[in-house]
């Protein structure tokens, strides 16, 4: 690691020294080591808290590197890039090039800086490649187009350095992997390329070092910034004085303690995890308002252009508070926020610490934040969060391994660029972290999948999207694939939503609604639940549905009291492993309870007396009768998508030992399972029942029979087969509807999997069900963690702790794949006069005859 | 009932005339992915022997006399030339010892000799009228294919999209059976012009079992 101490600011040329000396700037010691690592070519790893002068740091390197090269004799031009910045999002790629105009102009430097993203027009991405800027900030995805392209070797040719911002956020996702990959190309290109990674801080910053390094032993340089120049974050937990609920994530019980909050500070950022909260807090807000603070809405269903309204009025200090989502995470620079309040859980330390550092970028002040608990286990989890800010703790990264339908896509893109030689690319992309495992074979099909589809059976050589040339080299078969490639780019697959258009009511006429101004998207599934005169919030009002027409719903404003909410996918964050692991271990210690407020202690006391607490590495389950059902409860703090999983299996085990299993619920913390047989008695009845029952080989055959039949999988399947390239996102000239594209996926992994039940395509979906969707290391994790360690309480009733997870029975949907009862329900009357005859398994055609 | 006869829709998509004991599908699309191949979306090139299998199927259960394709039987006019061996072998063994009739469909309107049964345009038997696609619209007691029908249902946990029959008293239209054929929903202008304000019923195909459903539980398709 190096040391942040010994470099003086004499490493800066004087021009720079100067340029610092007038704004009244020291540079900062991260700044000065990075620089001293990247001039000796050496990739590094920076971490430094948001506000740290990371951007600059990043870019200083480049800044002196191009001012040496370039003043001796400017106007030699045209050559490559010199540097490549990656950064997550678009709008911050065009924010990054605006700070940096002003040392480029601040010190006259001979630099052109341009950004590069899918908004950028064609003519001017066409002057990028005849005259290179010597900066170039762009995404993960133009970097993959530009990759794809058959001048990249020499638009990449000179490259000497690419950094990669907010790399903690990009590296373990399917985006990260494209990068990677992409980077693998870059490395190949530019042989003497430094890489530079910002990342925020990190528990373990090996993962990330070595995905700046070529695999399989490189490992990047560390620079830390020092922690001590900002005074500590303060943050308090919100003890409300009103009742707090048991189960929910309204937080209504705390509104005029939250706009008391508000109005006390000069602006306040309020983060909460999903869309549908930040609608409902906006709401609720308002409706506290009287003192008529300026409060704005920022989420990503929301239309652009209101966004960056509310971005400006924030930045020129005409607010004094914004309800804004995890879009608010990351990037752009706030200046005048006093308080940060979070609502609701902040599942994991690591994101609490870079909310609150949206706080007060001048780093003299301590930040302050306020985080508001929404029910009694948030309340733990708020309290272990605290801790682990104030220990410094993070939540890691974990490693990840490299997603195939990526590669597929990435492999068509190099064919797209230049014919390859397959034993190249296969060294190449293994110098990848995330592909240094990869196996030869799975190479070898992902190849294969990307010229004719892959199958065993059956082949399609003469439709062969890339074919070998006589000395061995791949290419791509017509121009036509060429195309096709650069409009399917990309990992992102959008859920279908729907436009929302606000329009105004008109009595009369056909048409009921009149204009319409797009005000943001909306998840389709949504609107299904709803018929027109129903009202519901969005973009910070009460909205009435009115119609359907084409790909927009048309709404008007109302003032409906009572709105539904939306409930939309996006937002979700699981708990993270660290937070679970303190609030077990809070738990388990009464004497930690003290800081706790009093009805969250009283809570736990009860539940003590009344069942008991588990031990830190125990899993308690608990056993009760009610309302003529059996109930088993269980504790395991792995997050909601690791419990629906262990639900949906633990489902099928009581299935087989006869215990008829109706149904499941699960939250955050916690599982509960109901059956019309006795678990109880079985598990005093057979030594070893209960073991047998939560066994680590439930992920065995169980979890593959039911996977492949699951909805998750299908959806699964969706995006590994438009990501890979198997369905098309959109033909030249036509968007191809979400809807159909849903429809045929499922068609053809229906095909897949009774017809070639190991192709590739269907692997990269179970392995990204297994990390995603279903959690299943943390599963695994636990169940071995628990092995020996399973306490029963049978009791007579709910036990306390169990009360947060069953009042969720009845407001999330009950899991299962009971979908023939479902259509049974729906069928209803008509099934009821039913001619009863012959027709069991199929439908007699009736009605009234010709 | 449709002109006077009663009739079966088969939970896998076929219907049943119990009475001459013959089974009639719509819309294989054999050669769907193949042709999909050709233009660089290389579909799994299982679709046709899928197909034939779940059909096979059917016939087993029915054993029946007749059995007839509604038309579109093939993706695309080349289709018939792409099928391999085991697949034809498949469709011969369907053929033997029944009375095995291709109608022509608007993807397939003409089909080499090589392939076993008889062809026609349309099948008129006992008052029941067998096409490809609607002669019309006052005709009544039609069956047709063409379409592909599928219902949105209403439950309460969200919405299912499944396969159906459609039924509006005068026509009976069929859904398609084709494993990679997709569907349209039976609220779709194209399909709801044709009952006229007639009230439908759809017959859903659910894994086990069909349901009929009331129009009022359907619901329209969203579109992006």
């Amino acid at each position: 690691m190096a040391s942040t101490s010994k470099h003086g600011a004499g490493a800066l040329p004087p021009r720079f020294q100067a340029w610092f000396a007038r704004r009244g700037w020291q540079p900062r010691a991260h700044q000065l080591a990075l620089l001293e690592q990247a001039a000796a070519g050496r990739s590094t790893l920076l971490i430094a808290p948001t506000g740290a002068g990371k951007t600059l740091a990043g870019f200083l390197p480049s800044l002196t590197a191009l001012d040496a090269a370039l003043r001796p004799a400017p106007g030699t031009r045209p050559r490559g890039i010199h540097t490549l910045y990656i950064s997550p999002l678009k709008a911050l790629a065009v924010d990054i090039a605006r700070n940096l105009e002003a040392p480029i102009a601040g010190m006259a430097l001979p630099i052109r800086v341009e950004t590069r993203t899918g908004d950028t027009p064609y003519s001017r991405r066409d002057r990028q490649r005849r005259m290179p800027p010597e900066i170039l900030i762009t995404t993960p995805e133009q970097v993959a187009l530009m990759l794809a392209s058959p001048d990249a070797e020499s638009f990449f040719g000179d490259l000497a350095v690419v950094i990669f911002d907010e790399l903690h956020a990009l590296a373990p996702s399917k985006r990260g992997d494209l990068l990677a990959l992409g980077f693998s190309r870059l490395r190949a290109l530019s042989p003497g390329l430094t890489a530079l990674g910002l990342s925020a801080t990190v528990a373990d910053p090996d993962a990330l070092r070595r995905w700046l390094a070529p695999q399989p032993n490189g490992l990047a340089e560390l620079v830390i910034a020092a922690p001590t120049e900002a005074a500590a974050p303060v943050i308090g937990i919100l003890d409300t004085a009103q009742h707090l609920p048991w189960a929910g994530h309204t937080t209504r019980h705390a509104i005029a303690e939250i706009h008391a909050a508000i109005q006390a500070h000069r602006m306040t950022l309020v983060f909460v995890n999903t869309r549908m909260q930040a609608e409902l807090l906006f709401q609720l807000l308002w409706a506290e308002n009287e003192a008529g603070l300026r409060i704005a809405l920022h989420h990503g269903s929301l239309d652009v252009g209101q966004r960056r309204k509310v971005e400006a009025a924030m930045a020129a200090g005409g607010l004094d508070a914004i309800v804004c989502t995890s879009t608010l995470d990351l990037g752009i620079d706030w200046g005048d926020v006093d308080l940060v309040v979070n609502v609701g859980a902040p599942k994991g330390a690591s994101r609490l610490l870079q909310r609150i550092g949206r706080a007060n970028h001048r780093l003299d002040e301590p930040s302050q934040a306020l985080l508001v608990p929404s029910n009694r286990f948030e309340v733990l989890e708020c309290r272990a969060a605290v801790d682990a800010a104030y220990a410094g703790a993070q939540d890691a990264v974990v490693s990840r391994t490299g997603a195939l339908d990526v590669l597929t896509q990435h492999i068509l893109g190099m064919a797209v660029a230049s014919p390859f030689s397959e034993d190249e690319l296969y060294a190449e992309v293994a110098s990848a972290e995330a592909y240094a495992g990869l196996a030869r074979e799975d190479f070898d099909a992902c190849l294969a999948f990307v010229a004719t589809g892959g199958y065993a059976l059956k082949s399609y050589e003469r439709y062969a999207k890339i074919k070998q040339t006589p000395d061995g080299l791949w290419r791509v078969a017509n121009p036509r694939i060429a195309q096709s490639y650069r409009m399917n780019v990309g990992t992102i697959v959008e859920a279908a939503t729907l436009k929302v258009r606000l329009g105004r009511a008109r009595r009369s006429a056909a048409s009921s609604v009149i204009g319409g101004r797009l005000i943001g998207e909306i998840e389709e599934a949504f609107v299904e639940g709803m018929t027109p005169g129903d009202t519901f919030a969005f973009a910070g009002e009460v909205l009435r549905y009115e119609a359907l027409v084409e790909d927009s719903v048309m709404v008007t404003r109302t003032h409906d009291p009572d709105p539904k909410v939306p409930s939309y996918a996006g937002g979700k964050f699981p708990l993270s492993t660290h937070l679970a692991a303190r609030v077990r271990a809070m738990l388990a210690d009464p004497a930690s309870w003290r800081h706790l407020p009093d009805q969250v202690r009283d809570w736990l006391v009860l539940q003590q007396r009344l069942s008991v607490l588990p031990g830190q590495r125990e899993l308690l389950v608990e056993s009760f009768p009610r309302g003529g059902r059996h109930y088993l409860v269980t504790y395991p703090f792995e997050g909601r998508l690791a419990h629906q999983t262990l639900g949906m299996l633990l489902t099928r085990r009581l299935e087989r030992a006869r215990l008829r299993p109706l149904g499941f619920v699960a939250n955050d913390y916690a599982m509960a399972v109901w059956t019309l047989g006795d678990p109880a008695r079985r598990i005093a009845e057979e030594p070893g029942f209960l073991d047998g029952l939560f066994g680590q080989d439930m992920l065995g055959d169980d979890l593959e029979a039911w996977l492949d039949e699951s909805a998750l999988m299908k959806r699964t399947f969706r995006s590994c087969a438009i990501i890979s390239g198997l369905i098309e996102r959109r033909f030249p000239g036509r968007e191809k509807r979400a809807r159909q594209v849903t429809m045929s996926t499922d068609l053809v992994y229906d095909v897949l999997r009774r017809h070639e039940p190991g192709h590739v395509l269907l692997k990269a979906a179970r392995a990204d069900a297994a990390s995603g969707l279903l959690d299943i290391r943390r599963l695994s994790d636990m169940l071995s963690r628990i092995r020996g360690r399973i306490v029963h309480k049978g009791l007579v009733r709910p036990s306390p702790l169990s009360v947060p997870v069953l009042l969720e029975i009845g407001r999330e949907p009950v899991h299962g794949e009971a979908r023939d009862a479902l259509l049974e329900e729906a069928a209803g009357d008509l099934l009821r006069e039913a001619m009863g005859d012959d027709s069991v398994a199929d439908g007699l055609i009736a009605g009234g005859s010709a | 009932m449709l002109g006077g006869h009663r009739l079966v829709a088969d939970q896998a998509g076929a219907l049943w005339w119990p009475e001459r004991r013959l089974l009639a599908v719509a819309d294989l699309h054999l050669e769907k992915a193949s042709h999909y191949a050709r233009h660089g979306q290389m579909l799994p090139p299982y679709d046709s022997i899928a197909t034939l299998e779940r059909l096979a199927g059917v016939v087993r259960r029915r054993d029946p006399l007749t059995l007839v394709l509604l038309g579109d039987s093939f993706h695309d006019h080349g289709g018939a030339e792409r099928l391999d061996a085991a697949a034809r072998d498949r469709l011969a063994r369907l053929g033997a010892g029944r009375e095995l009739i291709w109608l022509a469909g608007n993807h397939d309107a003409a089909l080499p000799d090589s392939l076993p049964g008889e062809r026609t345009q349309t099948l008129d038997l006992a008052g029941l009228h067998l096409r490809h696609q609607p002669d019309g619209d006052q005709r009544p007691a039609e069956i047709i294919g063409h379409f592909h029908p599928v219902a949105r249902v209403a439950t309460t946990q969200g919405a299912l999209r499944r396969r159906c029959f459609l039924h509006d008293g005068m026509r009976l239209i069929l859904p398609a059976f084709g494993s990679l054929t997709g569907g349209l929903n039976v609220r779709d202008v194209a399909i709801a012009a044709l009952s006229h304000g007639r009230e439908r019923i759809a017959f859903v195909l659910g894994n086990a079992r069909v349901f009929p459903i009331r129009e009022a539980r359907l619901l329209p398709d969203r579109v992006r």
